[in-house]
């Protein structure tokens, strides 16, 4: 019998290495699951739970579904572009309601960091953070991770470079917790405008080179240029970016040993990463995807059984 | 804590051996028949099972084991979630015999939730239900076994213990607990 030491999931900064490592098993067990003639367990049928997202999502919110689906679970669905919250209904107050309708759990998206959490502190329901602004991206790093340990086996002792727009990502902050918890060595690379101040400060290597990195490391994850997050110029151009931070087949051969590639999606193909490489034998994105199921149910399941 | 011992090592094999046969009787060569051992305990008795059958078959009996953690009716109504194990059906079962194999029949309940787990790989022509240890008078369903290792009455204070050599057990025993 065991239990993660958390009721909500808000952060993998909140986790134990037990924790990790519980997710992980239980996630091998529903990923036979989903691989059955009939991919449904009746696990969570007792509950609701609801996907509060106030932020756009496809693949998180997706997964999210199929992830409560399968487990049985009632699923009701929120988007904030739908809602009253146009009208000025403040976040405390459309959650509470929510939760009057007798909801279990509460999947949510938020633009601003700490959302879940100051939701966790006011309401009953078990939380999970599917995203809160440039902050973390839980279920997003478990997924990273559990597909690393599924291509090389373990993830200690791995070096694992995350590439791109460090500053305004909150998958990589939550990747490079879980990649430490685990006991892999973890690098940063990207132009320095893209770089957080003081990154080195979680104990990451920082690269500015991108070939030097690459060279480096055993995986590499790379993230998605978020236009839609930069008012300012961070860079010169797209064009510009590509040329210095693009990964192609040509960066890859010059290697002395394939690399794993990896990509939280959606791919900008041709900006952060080229065709030639994401549809590769080395890119392991869609098993992510997959994987990203069988994690999210775990996380569902090991919240949920913690007692009525 | 008393224990007394219900079935040791050269009387365990030869009940495996007697519930071979019947198994042989109603399946003969084990064609169209499959064995599921259910996790987490079911499994050495499942494995026993189809070693001896192999042997007097001579031929490989499919095996599978199948968990049912997720399909239990005391989720959430305990404490903390049980951990699951491994599921490995390597057959398709649909129009196939199934026998499902545990060590302990108590209330019936892990076989129901374990009748619900099979039915995701597909629908069986007959399922049978084939244990070593019969608790009798204690069932909460209406679940009843078709092989008997060996019949017990017990009172629900008590608790029937099986030991296996291949978990790293001296030898291979059963014993019912008082608590």
């Amino acid at each position: 019998m065991s239990q993660l030491s958390v009721r909500h999931l808000l952060g993998i900064k909140h986790l134990s290495h037990e924790d990790l490592h519980l997710i992980f098993q239980t996630a091998d067990n529903f990923k036979e699951v989903i691989n059955r003639p009939i991919k449904k367990v009746p696990s969570l049928r007792d509950i609701t739970i609801a996907n509060v997202f106030f932020e756009n999502s496809t693949r998180t919110k997706l997964s999210f579904e199929l992830a409560e689906k399968r487990l049985s679970a009632d699923v009701v669905n929120f988007s904030s572009t739908e809602s009253s919250v146009k009208k000025g209904e403040t976040l405390l107050d459309t959650v509470n309601n929510i939760l009057a309708m007798k909801v279990d759990m509460v999947v949510i998206r938020h633009g601003s960091a700490g959302a879940p959490h100051f939701l966790s502190k006011h309401i009953d329901a078990n939380i999970i953070n599917a995203g809160d602004g440039t902050h973390e991206h839980p279920t997003q790093a478990l997924l990273d991770t559990f597909s690393i340990r599924e291509r090389l086996g373990s993830v200690e002792g791995k070096k694992v470079v995350i590439v791109g727009d460090i500053l305004h990502s909150r998958v990589a902050l939550s990747n490079i917790f879980a990649l430490q918890k685990l006991g892999a060595e973890v690098m940063v690379c990207g132009p320095n405008t893209l770089l957080p101040k003081y990154i080195d400060q979680l104990g990451v290597h920082v690269e500015l080179d991108l070939d030097k990195a690459l060279a480096w490391c055993d995986v590499a994850n790379i993230l998605r240029i978020q236009l839609e997050r930069q008012q300012i110029k961070y860079f010169p151009s797209l064009r510009e970016y590509t040329l210095y931070y693009g990964v192609n087949r040509e960066r890859l051969d010059l290697l002395p040993k394939p690399i794993t590639i990896m990509h939280p999606g959606p791919i900008n193909r041709g900006v952060e990463l080229h065709s030639d490489v994401a549809d590769s034998e080395h890119s392991i994105i869609l098993g992510q995807v997959e994987n990203g199921v069988a994690i999210r149910m775990a996380v569902l399941y090991l919240l949920a059984g913690g007692g009525v | 804590m008393q224990k007394r011992l219900i079935l040791d090592g050269p009387l365990l094999e030869i009940t495996v051996s007697r519930l071979c046969q019947q198994l042989i009787e109603n399946h003969q060569d084990f064609s169209n028949t499959v064995i599921l051992g259910l996790q987490p305990r079911g499994i050495f008795l499942a494995e026993r099972i189809q070693q001896k059958l192999g042997q007097l078959l001579s031929k490989p009996v499919p095996m599978g084991f199948l968990d049912i953690t997720f399909y239990r009716d005391d989720f959430r109504r305990r404490d903390m979630p049980l951990e699951a194990n491994t599921t490995s059906v390597p057959f398709i079962i649909e129009n196939k015999k199934v026998v499902l194999v545990d060590d302990v029949l108590y209330t019936g309940r892990s076989v129901r939730a374990a009748m619900d787990a099979m039915i995701a790989f597909g629908r069986p022509s007959k399922v049978e239900l084939l244990v070593l240890v019969n608790r009798r008078y204690s069932r909460d369903l209406p679940i009843q076994p078709d092989y008997i290792g060996k019949n017990v009455n017990t009172m629900p204070s008590q608790r029937v213990l099986v030991e296996w050599k291949v978990q790293g057990s001296k030898k291979d025993n059963i014993w019912l607990v008082n608590n």
